[in-house]
């Protein structure tokens, strides 16, 4: 088998096309051997519109049946996949897709005009496959892809034998100059992480995983690539019923999930607002979390509302995907507050903490996380500066990638996760540049000065506050400004409060001084 | 009496994700989930407070952005579900 990340699908279909590889519940699901000549089909209609190694494919589709083939018909294609989120506005979705310059974007039909203008005001023409969205089963692509033969039959072409360091995906993450930035993710980071996970996880065909996070956050990729490698079942949850506690709830239960992967905020509603005693979850075997830190009020409720499963805390950013991890002991003790630790680095990767100068610190003291090994990212497309800063190169020329988060080892080598060293936060499982919050509001005309800062929130993990002033004694209304940054930004990154001055604090060398406003909640 | 049911929820918004706003801002046509007002828990929790009070049940595919933009649009859902709501 090859280096590529869709390999263990193609051996999964050969091995056992009959199985269901893919469901979108209530409405359909495909086999491994549909799902295969599915993304075969598109491979084809990719090589043909001229995609090939090293070329890059927009996905601007709502996760579906459609949007799991459009990934694999893009790696066999050669290409990488750059999946957008279709509910953020189409500016940002567009900046992003003409950023790394696709060569072609698989888009929802209902959404094709408004990237298309966007994409045509920034001078990018790629060639557009536009699938219905209200199809089920695959059946919009099928769809599209016949429309398609109809005009000018796609030609066979091979599936395209990956290179380890040929780019499978650019995931498009927050940035702080306000805009966002994308990870490039090689083939070998991915399939060194998908092995890994079968090691820890041990996966079998019976089981059936949770397809919850977007296709655009790393989370879906253990979801995805670990479920079909090993021939298991993926249950796809749509964004409508993925937020809503009680729905949801019943249907992991109806589902019978088995392996459950989500932002930790998820989690918290489920054993809030989940009716969890009403429904029978005997196939739920593990439980994962990643993307924030669980407040572990919320996690014990969890835990005592479900004691069977096994509970594990991922921790990774884009740049590494997962790189420590931590089974949580049972029972969560009654009077722990302390989050949990992020735990042990993983197998397949290294870990040291260093001080701001490159020094390793003794171990117990604090500083940042670094992390080398095969599932350490390429770099930032077209960012070179930047790329090279979240570097450090060691003494025999191992390149570490500097997390940013600051931590401190244990004497097991267990790592807790203390904060960060800039402006990032996480939200919902997000990553959030506050930075690229105040850029977004300093374009409102009447927006003087803007300071966004993060304030720790035992409900929702972080709460954001923007902190404004305006040109004009006619401040925007509260409805004003909350529509405006609808607008601009993603809804996660969307400030929960909003207060006004006539002039924001200053220090002694007339800089907004973030420290009294940390102050002033 | 539509108004009514207009008032409550727009009392419920108002307090809950507007605090401080003045209310005239907030009309039955002002854009909620375009407009940032609701996001995901926020539209939960309004789901949540609705069922409960009118003592409905909202399937998820209709607990999204053509049903529940705006406050009309939340009335015109709340009354084909039950149409004795007040």
């Amino acid at each position: 088998m090859g280096a590529g990340l869709h390999e263990a699908f193609i051996a999964s279909a050969r091995q056992n096309p009959q199985a269901v590889s893919v469901v979108e519940p209530g409405k359909g699901a495909i086999t491994y051997g549909e799902l295969d000549a599915l993304s075969d089909r598109l491979r084809d209609r990719l090589a043909q519109l001229g995609v090939g190694r090293g070329d890059r494919v927009g996905i601007y589709l709502r996760k579906s049946i459609d949007s799991v083939a459009t990934l694999l018909g893009a790696l066999k294609a050669g290409a990488a996949y750059v999946p957008v989120d279709p509910g953020a506005p189409a500016a940002r979705g567009a900046y992003i897709l003409h950023n790394c310059a696709v060569k072609v974007v698989v888009v929802e039909a209902a959404l094709a005009d408004k990237l298309g203008a966007e994409l045509e005001r920034l001078g990018a023409t790629p060639a557009m496959i536009a699938v219905d969205g209200r199809q089920n089963g695959g059946a919009g692509l099928r769809i599209a892809l016949d429309v398609a033969d109809a005009q000018a039959t796609a030609p066979g072409a091979e599936t395209v034998p990956s290179l380890p360091s040929d780019l499978a995906y650019i995931l498009y993450t927050s940035g702080s100059t306000g805009k966002p930035k994308g990870v490039m993710l090689s083939h070998e980071n991915a399939v060194s992480f998908v092995d890994w996970c079968s090691e820890i996880f041990a996966p079998t065909a019976a089981d059936r995983f949770s397809s919850h996070a977007p296709f655009h956050f790393d989370l879906s990729i253990l979801d995805i690539y670990v479920c079909l490698k090993h021939g298991a079942t993926l249950v796809l949850i749509g964004e409508d019923i993925g937020k809503d506690a009680p729905r949801l709830a019943q249907l992991i239960a109806d589902e019978r999930i088995s392996i459950w992967y989500s932002a930790p905020s998820i989690l918290a509603l489920l054993a809030q607002f989940g009716n969890l005693p009403k429904h029978d979850y005997a196939e739920l075997r593990q439980v994962l979390f990643a993307g924030e830190v669980f407040p572990v009020k919320h996690l014990r409720t969890l835990c005592e509302l479900l004691p069977s499963p096994q509970y594990f805390n991922l921790y990774g950013p884009t740049e590494t995907n997962v790189c420590t991890w931590h089974e949580v002991p049972l029972p969560v003790p009654p009077e722990r507050s302390t989050p949990y630790p992020i735990g042990k680095v993983c197998s397949q990767l290294r870990g040291r903490v260093l001080d701001q100068h490159g020094f390793e610190v003794a171990r117990g003291s604090q500083g940042e996380l670094c992390i080398a090994g095969p599932g350490v990212m390429q770099g930032y497309w077209a960012l070179p500066e930047q790329t090279a800063k979240g570097f450090f190169t060691g003494e025999d020329g191992t390149a570490w990638y500097r997390t940013g988060d600051i931590v401190t080892e244990a004497e097991d080598g267990c790592y807790t996760y203390l904060g960060r060293r800039d402006r990032m936060v996480k939200r919902r499982g997000y990553r959030v540049e506050l930075g690229e919050i105040e850029a977004s509001l300093y374009r409102h005309t009447k927006v003087k000065e803007a300071a966004v800062v993060a304030f720790a929130d035992e409900q929702a993990g972080v709460s954001i506050t923007a902190f404004l002033s305006s040109r004009e004694t006619q401040r925007p209304s509260l409805i004003e400004i909350k529509r405006f940054c609808a607008e601009n930004l993603p809804l996660y990154m969307i400030p929960d409060q909003f207060t006004w001055f006539d002039s924001l604090p200053k220090t002694s060398t007339d800089k907004i001084d973030y420290q009294r406003l940390k102050e002033m909640r | 009496m539509t108004n009514a049911l207009t008032q409550t929820i727009k009392n419920f918004i108002m307090t809950e994700f507007l605090p401080g706003e003045n209310p005239d801002e907030l009309t039955e046509t002002t854009p909620l989930i375009r407009g940032g007002i609701l996001d995901s828990i926020a539209t939960l929790k309004l789901v949540m407070f609705m069922e409960e009070k009118y003592s409905v049940s909202f399937e998820p595919h209709e607990v999204d952005k053509e049903n529940l933009d705006n406050l009309s649009s939340i009335v015109r859902l709340l009354q084909s579900k039950n149409p004795t709501v007040m």
